[in-house]
């Protein structure tokens, strides 16, 4: 790739949803009301597992106040799947996990929604509805699960994928996968050392700070329109389109402001409902989650347990891997499993290995996408072996990994050659960071890891205008979440020579702009960047037009050098023309300046980061602090620097959580214990350290600043890092997630 | 013509077989071409997404071969 110099792109410019943001003006999902609204309120199941025998509503109906109230009935059931950007979607799942028909499969799951005039009256008929249950027993882990006397949550399960040798059905796994490479029995018997252990992961949820809320309106003319917080409105449309037996287009989504996602805000839970309520009432509906909703009946990810064995010789030359890895679907198919087989051996060059995963069905909320789904725990594995690996043959971990550290033209586990990655140009700034030779106080350890995520491409589109004093308008249909407006204001700048000021960058509506897939993945910046620079550079191709029509010349004849229309050999000698001074001119050389393109891109390309964690732990309580952290990663190219080392910091800071502080605690029924922020500890500001970052540029040649994405790798390497970091403060190894004070006082007493 | 690798569970469905080559200009053409010759390989690959030449698609039927392409069938990733 030619080196291109930048006059915008790698600054760090205010956003521009700044000031709202500080102020408190901005618009979030709960922030809207309507004429005429009511309120709607879900009655939730109080059993992890049960047939719904029967559901009778009229008391509630009977309420005063009351405009409608809805069940399962009210949802249709909708057999097949619908492909929905990502990945495909089951609509029968989508629909009973969003009102239950037949069972009640998690404590929390929607039986049945209503709509009144008030909060308190819509709670109060709530609890009017008599829902006759049939309590079964529920399956609350992987273990029972796919024991042979084990209940089932759904007898018409099928195992997809490749199911293992002897499989029978009934059966809790929903699919099962396998990779391999090369011949693992040669590969273990050539190893000169071999480590073996199982891990487990404990369900964590996303965490983020505002909870699922919408506005719906249904009109008299059968059409919808829907206010959401949400990470993909297009997605939502689609979803709801299916879930209702709909036709897409009579569905108009705003997406509001959004207060944090991380893969949680793609599904759709109150929003089908809500429009249902309206359908039925005639008002608008708006509906709000309590931080207990978004708890017991919104995707956390799973639990997990992975069995993994590598092979080394005694150089540290990995030369064989078999991992099993079963993670917690919740109460519908789609763990991502697959994921976690396919970035658990990313890093490495390996010649022989075999993984296979497994999608496994248990009374829990059905998990949603959780930033680099899949990677983190079955990376936590890889990661300790390979510590433990180097620890035994007394080699330094950055020298251990780069030995084995996969490079372009490598292949991935997976299959395919990687593209240009930066893997060992992070090892090796970690390897020259002061960090790593840093000395330690007492009772301190050192922990590093690698982590991977693929970052997607897909579709996307964006508009440029134009206005008569030279600043530009760009429109996307992507929901902000980690400041891609203002890296968008950025690309339009650049590609224009405005100033960044002079752009305003807008997220609007479903009928406002092109179909664009979700803010997720790792690749707005990338995919939805990729149609903001070329709608800029349609305008800019547009401008260079408008001069030759003013100079009365070919347009060919027409060049742009920095932000102006200049005149090339063989036109008259012109004076170049500013944006500003052809944007005044717009009424008279043609009409309104409008840029827009649309495109479906290839995956961006592998990020790869490796962090270094210190923590300190106190012997007599337990309690473990992370003293230090860095993480290093491969961002391709940093748009807007500031952004960028906010997801790396980001993603440390919910790793550590899942590492020291996060898990759901269910009790025997399947309730879980700790719906609030008080008793599900998630760390705070004065929990962490300054997170240093170091950003690696090694650019993406499939885009024309070298963008890759960066929003999900930095929660991959940080449970693997705490742990490491345990092992060298306490000698012990852990492998059961989390290092809460009770758990490692526990292991400090059994190691003694 | 475009070489379609087929490592782990698919060459079950190829007789064992996890490098075929397929004579085809576009990924549609070839995706075509290869479960008639493999029947079983259909409802695995359906909803795959498909590394062309290491570019990664979700679904891209029309997308160009070249007569050297490397060609993988890659599980569909969710993000978040």
């Amino acid at each position: 790739m030619t080196a291109r110099t930048f006059r915008h792109i790698g600054t760090r410019p205010i956003r521009h949803d700044g000031a709202d943001k500080v102020t408190g003006r901005a618009n979030y999902g709960a922030d809207l009301s309507l004429p005429g609204m009511l309120h709607g309120v879900v009655l939730r199941s109080p059993h992890a597992h049960a047939r719904i025998l029967a559901i009778e509503t009229s008391r509630a109906e009977a309420v005063p106040g009351v405009r409608a109230v809805i069940t399962g009935r009210d949802i249709p059931e909708n057999f097949g799947s619908i492909a929905l950007g990502e990945a495909p979607f089951d609509t029968h799942d989508i629909g009973d996990n969003a009102l239950a028909h037949e069972k009640a499969l998690y404590h929390g799951h929607a039986v049945a929604a209503v709509a009144a005039t008030t909060i308190e009256i819509a709670r109060a008929a709530a609890s009017l509805i008599d829902v006759a249950y049939e309590p079964l027993e529920p399956v609350l882990d992987i273990t029972r699960a796919i024991a042979p006397d084990a209940p089932i949550l759904d007898a018409g399960l099928e195992t997809k994928g490749r199911p293992a040798p002897g499989s029978k059905s009934p059966t809790n796994i929903a699919a099962r996968m396998e990779l391999r490479r090369g011949d693992i029995v040669a590969g273990f018997a050539a190893a000169d050392v071999v480590v073996e252990r199982e891990f487990r992961t404990q369900m964590v949820h996303q965490g983020y700070i505002e909870p699922h809320a919408c506005v719906a309106r249904w009109g008299q003319d059968g059409q919808a329109v829907l206010w959401s917080t949400t990470q993909g409105p297009f997605l939502v449309r689609d979803q709801c389109a299916a879930i209702l037996g709909m036709e897409p287009a009579k569905i108009k989504v705003t997406p509001s402001e959004i207060g944090g996602g991380f893969g949680g805000k793609i599904p759709v839970y109150l929003e089908p409902l809500a429009i249902a309520l309206s359908r039925k009432a005639g008002r608008p509906v708006k509906m709000v989650m309590t931080r207990e909703d978004v708890f017991r009946a919104t995707g956390p990810t799973s639990g997990t347990i992975v069995r993994m064995k590598l092979g080394a010789k005694r150089d540290g030359t990995l030369v064989a891997a078999s991992a099993s890895l079963w993670y917690e679907a919740g109460a519908y198919r789609g763990s991502p499993s697959g994921a976690g087989a396919m970035c658990c051996l990313a890093a490495y060059n390996i010649p022989n290995f075999f993984v296979e995963a497994y999608d496994v069905l248990v009374n829990k909320p059905k998990v949603a996408a959780y930033r680099a789904p899949g990677s983190p725990m079955a990376t936590f594995a890889t990661e300790s072996l390979v510590d433990e690996i180097a620890r035994t043959l007394g080699l330094d971990a950055v020298e251990m990994r780069l030995k084995n550290a996969v490079a372009e033209g490598d292949h991935a586990p997976y299959g395919p050659a990687y593209p240009a990655i930066g893997l060992k140009e992070a090892l090796e700034a970690a390897r020259r960071h002061p960090h790593y030779t840093a000395p330690l106080a007492p009772n301190q350890g050192r922990g590093m890891a690698c982590g991977f995520w693929f970052n997607a491409g897909l579709s996307s589109s964006a508009t440029v205008m134009l206005h008569g004093d030279g600043s530009a308008a760009v429109t996307t249909g992507n929901p902000d979440i980690g400041g891609t407006r203002v890296a968008q204001a950025l690309m339009v700048a650049e590609e224009l020579g405005i100033p960044v000021e002079q752009v305003r960058p807008s997220v609007a509506d479903t009928d406002s702009v092109g179909y664009t897939d979700v803010t997720g993945g790792s690749r707005v910046c990338y995919a939805t960047g990729m149609a903001v620079i070329q709608a800029a550079g349609d305008v800019r191709d547009q401008l260079r037009a408008r001069a030759a029509r003013i100079w009365n010349v070919a347009p060919d004849q027409v060049g742009w050098e920095q932000g102006r229309a200049v005149a090339l050999d063989g036109a008259a000698a012109q004076k170049p023309l500013t944006v500003a001074q052809l944007a005044a001119e717009m009424g008279r050389t043609g009409g309104p300046i409008v840029g827009r393109a649309a495109v479906n891109v290839p995956m961006a390309g592998p990020g790869f980061a490796v962090h270094l964690c210190d923590l300190e732990v106190d012997k007599e309580t337990g309690r473990t602090t992370v003293v230090r952290y860095t993480a290093i990663q491969d961002v391709g190219m940093a748009v807007h620097p500031s952004f960028v080392e906010g997801q790396m910091q980001g993603g440390v800071a919910q790793g550590i959580g899942w590492a020291l502080n996060e898990e759901y605690i269910f009790d025997a029924g399947g309730v879980m214990e700790n719906a609030g922020f008080l008793d599900y500890r998630m760390p705070v500001a004065s929990d962490l350290p300054m997170i240093d970052t170091v950003l690696i540029e090694v650019p993406n040649p499939q885009h024309p600043y070298g963008v890759k994405g960066v929003g999900e790798v930095p929660i991959v390497p940080p449970l693997a890092a705490v742990a490491n970091a345990m092992r060298d403060a306490t000698g012990i190894r852990s492998t059961t997630l989390l290092f809460s004070s009770p758990r490692v006082l526990e292991a400090l007493a059994a190691g003694d | 013509m475009a070489r379609v690798h087929l490592p782990g569970g698919l060459s079950a469905h190829t007789g064992g077989l996890e490098c075929v080559d397929v004579d085809a200009t576009r990924v549609g053409e070839l995706i075509l071409d290869l479960t008639l010759r493999f029947p079983g390989l259909a409802e695995p690959i359906r909803g795959m997404a498909i590394a062309i030449d290491g570019e990664i698609y979700n679904d891209a039927p029309y997308h160009a071969l070249r007569d050297d392409s490397e060609i993988y069938f890659v599980p569909p990733v969710a993000g978040g």
